[in-house]
């Protein structure tokens, strides 16, 4: 089966192309190049790109599935569709499900239920210790077999530097990148908002900037320590984008991801106590944002991924300190990346490809992905940079409706997805 | 309170010097019913009660030597209406300070229309006590014909006739320019 | 939601202005009067519910609304939760909305949850009062200190006043801070620096500022307003024991000598004698603490009324 995608415009920073190109598919493979003066073969299936960009598939490292053991929130299913929907051709599941996935039986569960639903690619990250409890080592060999891309214990961050350490220097033998959500419990625990005027102005207990920045600064000194790749999941503070900077100067193999809702929104929108803007890391003052955009306007942070966290409608609808911490964000995530970042100059459309696509699958070392370079697979996202529309959580194809941006106008979204050469979403 | 409305001024019904003789003639009936001022107490219901009720209590002290006791009723947290849209009634200050147990009540109001007033401002007193006897003294009657409920004035200083569009003002100096009343239409 | 006509709220003084500030304590100074009579009872809020809705203890915030309630002649319910929602496995919302089919006029909240006031606004149609939620605010009892304030000093604007203890967790120095700074007084407030964080000095725009002792705060001071300390914060490392926090922090005769001679002092309540004040200054002249509680009364009915209906005094 042959797909040709005609006549857009191919962004893929990866080989270096940002010219009017149309994508010949074959299988699930990109078979070729077709330049706007030559003859594209007439035996296949068309798709019209005119006036869209077409990239290489975006991969969302750091998403929530919530199956197994959590299905009410989301199933992987359910996760896919929205995902697909936003865009995303693959995404990278955290552990936190019950069971924790800190063994190769669940990341293959995983991985067979995503090919089951047959929608978007699934490439879960393993535990980084056993139950995500911080003191014995997951089986992370196997699980890599299995098709873990990553390592990491996400919202239960391993406490203990000396496990830390030995957790970097094992998962660097299976060349398994380890994912940190840099959080001092220590300094944080009770908190629910950004320690900061607003929480004192709401009576909230804070959770400090330093709790991030001191965990950033201990992954990076392990990192230098053990030569393992880091990758500081969702850098929220002035202070964790810095040493990430300092870190990639000194040559560290140090890599971070943003959210979208870190880059656009403050801890202002707290006022009103909605637990939708309720998250881990929270919402920062407008100095911390300040100094997030600088890191993706310079280059330190290398990717957007949504941090995407169903919740449940009645587990969101109560008390703002008991309510629990996330937001959905996979479709939403390209919208405010057009919105916040690329209609307001902070970068162009081929670093939004880049922190989408070329850099999430160098991370995570995701082989003929994150390019569309022939012989890649055919997972594509077709965008229009310039179609309006409103996002609202009653059209979200997520099980849990906990996005705070229900109501949002966006300019720019993926109109269609394909994945390993197949339609799955088309708007 | 409430929205601002336009007033077109019909007809004047009393200029100040005919204020002043009705307010004597009210002091002057007011004794002589109650056979002088022992036990009287006059009660001026807010607003434009107040100012009446205290030009009467003066009047009396002047035509008998010896000044009744005197009080301000608010009613606003007697009043039936406080519930119905429209109505945001500010409360203020009750003053009676003297017991009224075994006193004659002098009411005092402006105007006398529907009767919902009074009717509030007999509740409250009984809040207060017990009374002897209570009587009501207005400066304007606009009829019978207009009471929701069965209370009438024992002592009147004119009696007006009105149609139920127009409106009664009574100027006080104490809050207008003028002292004077003047039968009103919506413009 | 929309609420019917006239519904207002009370969620807290940071969201309300100076004048309506001065517009609830004058309606307040008129509802004194009704409180001295023989029969203190007016029928303002005849047929009218007022509900009670006490997550948290508090006997004595609890008993002045339903005084209060009472005396304006609404019928006053009492619904005290002792575990939280989550505990009975119904949400907030879910609450709110069954209270909410009841029709009640009007539902007083206490919570020890910021930010539930609010929530409960958002879903119900009856005007909601803040009684306390978490450590965010406590208005009437800004309200009824004001009153206070004003009854022995006249007028708050220009006042030197010192606020003394755990900030960092009191609602009530919140809501004193908004309130007395909006009305135009100088707050100075001190305590130990784990209960005082330095990012405070920017709570409010102007008229507060966050000076390092205690005598700082007290010197000089019109009303020195001392907060309840809790003792479960000696177990999260706030301060190392009762006995220190007493010697360094707490009121004591001498320590007033450096305010003004015509100074007075409040405590919310309850206080514990001997810790954030000493009893000889809790019983002296100065200390206002019982006033505070009759004029508790006095403002919830103000409160109440204009929630349901009335307009305020000017």
């Amino acid at each position: 089966m042959k797909l040709l995608i005609a006549n857009g415009h191919l962004i893929d920073p990866d080989a270096q192309e940002n010219t009017g190109m149309s994508v010949l598919i074959e299988d699930s493979k990109v078979a070729a190049w077709i330049k706007p003066n030559e003859q594209p073969p007439t035996d296949c299936e068309v798709f019209d790109a005119s006036g869209l960009l077409v990239a290489p598939g975006f991969i969302d490292m750091h998403v929530h599935l919530r199956e197994p053991g959590q299905e009410h929130k989301e199933t992987i299913a359910s996760g896919c569709a929205a995902a697909v929907a936003g865009g995303w051709t693959s995404v990278c599941p955290m552990p936190n499900t019950d069971p924790v996935n800190d063994n190769a039986a669940i990341t293959r569960y995983m991985i067979e239920q995503a090919e089951h639903a047959g929608l978007a690619n699934v490439f879960p990250i393993g535990a980084i210790t056993k139950s995500s409890d911080g003191a014995e080592l997951a089986e992370m060999g196997e699980m890599k077999a299995a098709g873990a891309v990553a390592v990491s214990d996400d919202g239960r961050p391993v406490p203990n530097a000396g496990i830390m350490l030995r957790a970097m220097q094992y998962a660097k033998d299976f060349d398994l990148p380890v994912i940190d959500h840099c959080e001092d419990k220590s300094l944080s625990s009770g908190g629910v908002m950004h320690e900061g005027r607003i929480s004192l102005l709401l009576g909230l207990k804070g959770m400090p900037a330093l709790a991030e920045d001191i965990d950033a600064v201990r992954d990076i000194l392990l990192a230098a320590e053990t030569g393992a790749h880091v990758h500081i999941a969702h850098v929220s503070t002035k202070g964790a984008v810095d040493a990430v900077r300092r870190a990639k100067e000194q040559g560290l193999n140090v890599t971070c991801e943003v959210t979208p809702h870190h880059f656009t929104l403050t801890d202002e929108r707290v006022e009103g106590y909605d637990t939708n803007f309720k998250m881990a890391p929270p919402l920062r003052s407008r100095e911390h944002l300040d100094a997030v955009i600088e890191g993706i306007r310079d280059g330190t942070i290398d990717a957007i991924a949504t941090d995407h966290a169903p919740h449940h409608h009645d587990e969101k609808a109560l008390e703002f300190d008991r309510a629990p911490f996330g937001v959905t964000g996979l479709e939403t995530a390209l919208g405010l990346a057009f919105n916040e970042l690329v209609h307001r100059g902070v970068i162009g459309l081929e670093r939004l490809v880049e922190m989408c696509s070329a850099n999430p699958a160098r991370i995570f070392g995701l082989k003929g992905r994150g390019t569309l370079r022939p012989g890649s697979a055919a997972d594509l996202t077709i965008i229009d940079p310039e179609l309006e529309w409103t996002y609202t959580n009653a059209d979200s194809r997520s099980r849990s409706k906990n996005s705070p941006f229900s109501g949002w106008k966006f300019r720019g979204r993926a109109v269609a997805t394909v994945v390993d050469g197949r339609v799955v979403f088309k708007i | 309170m409430g929205d601002e409305i336009k007033l077109v001024e019909k007809s004047r019904i009393m200029d100040a010097a005919a204020m002043k003789r009705a307010m004597r003639r009210l002091a002057t009936e007011i004794v002589e019913k109650n056979k002088g001022a022992d036990d009287l107490y006059i009660v001026g219901i807010r607003r434009r009660g107040v100012p009446l009720a205290e030009t009467i209590t003066d009047k009396i002290e002047a035509l008998e030597g010896q000044r009744p006791l005197y009080g301000i009723l608010d009613i606003t947290l007697y009043r039936d209406d406080l519930s119905t849209v429209g109505a945001n009634p500010v409360v203020n200050r009750t003053e009676l300070d003297e017991d009224i147990d075994g006193k004659n009540v002098i009411l005092v109001d402006d105007v006398l229309y529907t009767g919902r007033t009074i009717r509030a401002a007999l509740d409250q007193l009984m809040d207060f006590g017990r009374p002897r006897k209570v009587q009501l003294a207005v400066l304007i009657d606009r009829g019978s014909e207009h009471r929701e409920l069965p209370i009438q004035a024992d002592f009147v200083g004119k009696m007006v006739p009105t149609k139920q569009t127009e409106i009664i003002k009574v100027m006080l100096k104490e809050y207008d320019d003028v002292e004077a009343v003047g039968i009103f239409e919506r413009s | 939601m929309e609420k019917p006509f006239r519904r207002r709220d009370l969620l807290g003084i940071r969201n309300i202005s100076a004048s309506e500030i001065i517009g609830i304590l004058d309606t307040a100074e008129n509802f004194r009067e009704v409180n001295t009579r023989e029969i203190k009872k007016v029928p303002a809020l005849r047929g009218k519910t007022v509900i009670n809705l006490f997550f948290e203890n508090s006997t004595r915030t609890r008993t002045s609304f339903e005084i209060a309630a009472k005396r304006l002649s609404a019928d006053a319910v009492n619904i005290s939760v002792s575990s939280s929602s989550v505990a009975k496995g119904e949400t907030l919302v879910d609450t709110a909305l069954n209270l909410d089919a009841m029709d009640p006029d009007c539902i007083v909240v206490r919570h020890g949850s910021a930010g539930v006031p609010h929530q409960l606004a958002n879903v119900s149609r009856a005007a909601i009062i803040n009684a306390g939620d978490g450590a965010n605010e406590h208005p009437t009892q800004a309200l009824l200190d004001a009153m206070t304030i004003r009854e022995h000093k006249g007028s708050i604007e220009g006042l030197e006043v010192a606020i003394v203890g755990d900030i960092l967790h009191s609602r009530v120095a919140r809501s004193n801070i908004h309130l007395l700074t909006k009305l135009g007084a100088k707050v100075r407030v001190a305590g130990p620096g784990t209960l005082v964080p330095g990012g405070f000095s920017h709570f409010v725009e102007k008229g507060m500022t966050v000076v390092p002792h205690i005598e700082d705060a007290i010197r000089g001071a019109d009303v020195v307003m001392i907060l309840r300390i809790q003792r479960e914060r000696q177990d999260s490392a706030y301060f190392p024991t009762l006995r220190e926090y007493s010697i360094h922090y707490g009121l004591t005769n001498e320590r007033l000598e450096l305010a003004k001679t015509d100074a007075i002092v409040l405590h919310p309540g309850p206080m514990n004698r001997g810790i954030e004040i000493a009893s000889e200054v809790a019983d002296s002249s100065r200390s206002l603490i019982l006033d505070q509680v009759k004029y508790g009364v006095a403002v919830r009915m103000a409160v109440l009324y204009l929630a349901t209906g009335g307009s305020a005094s000017h």
